[in-house]
């Protein structure tokens, strides 16, 4: 066992930590009040590589694995929640679910550009009607000639403004339904027949846009099918598997942001003629956060490295949604006490951490959804099949 | 034994509710949105009494008892609670201080414009550096040719910029900390007194709170509420009437958030059933409910304790604390419910998510809630303990 990073990896996170310091944190108040990550920023973050850094260099990646993105998606998270919610769209189960199971073809058409921060990836799954259920998407993709044709709508779909290219799961056979009759197709923005709904007005993550996607009759030729006909439910189940764990890696950055301040502001405010470092509720509150922190971060790490050994995951993946999401949300609200009135102040960054920290115990399959899954990978080892 | 309300307690819980559905419900999420106190909808609630409800008849008011009182902070804050908390802030805090100590005088000048809701009132503790520890403030009275002149600066003054006029704290003997603490009744335009801005916040963003600066502010010492010295049993008898106020609000909260959850869940289907149907649901509605009657219990004890005239200090403190944690954890369950919905501002239950978080720093934090009732249990045994 070594806990030390490859030096190649402590670079990695000084590097990234450097450019959050500087480019993000500075704007990160700005970005919530205006509902706008600029472009240009993602632009900018494109060209360092940040984009690509779980995917091979042939396809235009960084090449740094799932422990690389880890780091990173902590380090961005630290900084704003609403740009690594950006990036994490894109990387982990936007260009995810092409590089998983997409034809070299593909890969090689899309993911340069994507990795480069030239487009923007979304990953279309949830509907209106199909959210912790979805196997009951109703998108449907008819076969006419070479090409299909989408028609349909998907919804809360982070990036979906933004997006230059989605991967949308949709009905390929409805006798088959989303298991087995369900199919992945890269959809480029521009074609005819797409479009979005509004961005959504959301409690948090106001710089992360999210909407509605609208496929009316949207041509997708034979060639932008990601994987396999009929596999697509595998394909996003996959995806989503393997993005749990970098909302993991997210979810401790925020949680560690959150401690840190708490530390600095115990020795800065004085009440009672003394620092409330010196009050047990503070104390304890501290040390429950650090506990529970080191937990994670080692459930986290670990997962990575599972990740990058070939080693199966599923269930820790979801540990590792569950615990980071329910911890960060658990440390930022410790932290909002234990400043007081002031972690109530949209002036002060911890306001804004309360409202963007909510949605992880939330999206990329609820919590309730992640218990699922665990207990379903424990049964089954006992042979036992659960049904959600 | 007897839990039920009497007939008055019920027919002034219709009304209140009756008011609340009907006027109250239609602009929380406008006052929310739009982050600007309701002054129209102070005046109808001023109309039907609502600014003065525990105030005697003889002073304009409406003179209900403590139940009736908390059942009013229920029901408002089942719809709004920044609309709640305005209300409970100037009733409570406010007019009530000058009702508990004030001197005949004092007495019938502001407490009928103030229970007809003319004059909005204020309670100016908290400082920048005194939050937890009031006994730590460093705004200063001096003594003066017929009165006192104030310095400093009070913040997190809730509806200090719609109002007329505050009840404030300064120190006349500093150095003494409590024991040198003398409390001022000060009209809002008064020269030397500065209203700051709106701090914008997580929730409540139809509570009116602010920063106010006293820069020499002359009051008369026919205005100094109690005797010089004596502001801090103003205080703690303050501090014990809007724990309880809290209390209620946070049981009208959470009531509320939990019918949405149930609502939600009855119509969401997902894997081809209701929602409702599924065990990780009807725990959330569960525990909620468990602890919303929990809650109820807590909150109509503590009242009663001051109906019959009984110190209600601790069973404030803890009807305020648990009320607090049990709003919170209710509305984060119900959110829960709502999945992606529930981050979405198109649904009310983010609201009173956002909102009820005050809860638990608001009028004194749980730590200290904790710490005035573990006081008390030591206290029981002769022993004195410290925060």
């Amino acid at each position: 066992m070594d806990y030390d990073l490859p030096p190649e990896y402590n670079a990695l996170r000084r590097m990234i930590r450097e450019f959050c310091e500087e480019e993000i944190k500075p704007l990160a108040h700005h970005i919530d009040e205006s509902g706008v990550v600029e472009s240009d920023l993602l632009r900018r973050m494109g060209a360092l590589g940040f984009l690509g850094v779980p995917f091979p260099r042939e396809y235009g990646g960084m090449g740094a694995g799932e422990l690389g993105y880890c780091i990173m998606m902590e380090e961005l998270n630290r900084a704003s929640p609403s740009v690594a919610t950006i990036i994490g769209a894109h990387i982990g189960i936007g260009v995810m679910s092409m590089y998983l199971d997409g034809s070299k073809a593909l890969k090689d058409k899309y993911m340069p550009d994507l990795c480069s921060g030239k487009m923007i990836c979304a990953f279309a799954l949830t509907e209106s009607n199909a959210g912790s259920d979805a196997a009951a998407i109703q998108l449907r993709a008819t076969l006419e000639g070479d090409s299909y044709f989408l028609d349909g709508q998907k919804m809360w779909i982070t990036n979906g403004p933004i997006a230059d290219v989605i991967n949308v799961l949709a009905i390929t056979d409805p006798s088959l339904g989303a298991r087995g009759g369900a199919t992945v197709f890269a959809v480029e923005s521009k074609w005819e027949g797409y479009s979005t709904g509004k961005p959504e007005r959301k409690m948090g993550l106001h710089g992360s846009p999210t909407s509605l996607l609208n496929f009316d009759s949207v041509r997708v030729p034979k060639e932008n099918v990601v994987g396999q006909i009929g596999l697509g439910f595998v394909t996003f189940m996959k995806t989503l598997d393997i993005g749990r764990v970098s909302l993991g890696a997210a979810t401790l950055g925020g949680a560690q942001a959150a401690l840190e301040m708490c530390v600095r502001w115990a020795r800065t405010r004085q009440q009672f003629g003394r620092q409330i470092a010196h009050m047990q509720s503070i104390q304890f509150m501290i040390a429950d956060m650090a506990a529970e922190i080191e937990a994670l971060r080692a459930l986290v790490y670990r997962t990575a490295w599972l990740v990058d050994n070939g080693r199966p995951f599923t269930k820790e993946a979801g540990m590792c949604k569950l615990l980071g999401s329910e911890t960060a949300s658990r440390c930022i609200d410790r932290a909002v006490q234990i400043h007081g009135a002031l972690g109530l102040s949209r002036d002060f960054p911890l306001e804004r951490a309360f409202r963007d920290a909510r949605i992880s115990e939330i999206f990329e399959g609820t919590n309730e959804i992640q218990r699922l899954v665990i207990a379903s990978e424990l049964m089954q080892e006992v042979g036992v099949r659960l049904r959600p | 034994m007897d839990f039920s309300l009497t007939e008055e307690q019920t027919m002034f819980r219709d009304l209140f509710r009756d008011f609340a559905e009907k006027e109250v419900a239609k602009l929380a999420e406008h006052i929310d949105r739009s982050e600007e106190p309701p002054l129209e909808l102070f005046k109808k609630a001023a109309a039907q009494g609502f600014f003065g409800a525990p105030i005697p008849e003889a002073y304009g008011g409406v003179g209900i008892d403590w139940q009736s009182y908390c059942l009013l902070a229920e029901e408002l804050g089942k719809h709004c609670l920044s609309t709640a908390i305005t209300i409970g802030i100037h009733t409570s805090l406010s007019a009530m201080s000058i009702l508990d100590v004030g001197v005949e005088e004092q007495k019938q000048k502001y407490l009928p414009p103030m229970a007809a809701g003319e004059m909005i009132g204020s309670f100016a503790l908290t400082e920048p550096d005194a939050g937890s520890d009031p006994g730590s403030l460093t705004t200063t009275a001096e003594k003066v040719d017929g009165g006192y002149r104030l310095n400093g600066t009070k913040s997190w003054v809730s509806n200090a910029g719609i109002g007329a006029v505050m009840v404030v704290f300064a120190s006349t003997t500093p150095g003494t900390r409590a024991k040198g603490i003398s409390c001022f009744i000060v009209e809002n335009d008064s020269p030397g007194v500065t209203i700051g801005y709106r701090e914008p916040t997580l929730g409540l963003r139809g509570l009116d709170i602010r920063t106010v600066y006293f820069e020499d502010c002359f009051v008369p010492e026919a205005n100094r509420l109690n005797g010089e010295n004596n502001g801090w049993e103003i205080i703690v008898r303050a501090f014990n009437r809007i724990r309880l106020t809290l209390a209620a609000v946070s049981l009208g909260a959470a009531e509320a958030s939990l019918a949405l959850g149930v609502t939600f869940a009855a119509e969401r289907k997902q894997f081809g059933t209701q929602i409702a149907n599924k065990q990780a649901i009807q725990n959330y509605v569960a525990d909620a409910a468990t602890d919303i009657e929990a809650l109820r219990g807590l909150v109509r004890h503590a009242a009663w304790l001051a109906d019959s005239g009984q110190d209600f200090g601790r069973a404030a403190s803890m009807a305020k604390y648990f009320g607090a944690r049990a709003a919170k954890d209710t509305a984060n369950k119900m959110l829960q419910v709502h999945g992606g919905y529930g981050f979405s501002d198109e649904y009310a239950i983010s609201r009173y998510y956002r909102d009820v978080r005050a809860l638990r720093l608001l009028g004194g934090t749980d730590e200290i809630q904790r710490y005035v009732v573990a006081r008390a249990a030591f206290e029981e045994k002769g022993i004195r303990i410290q925060p």
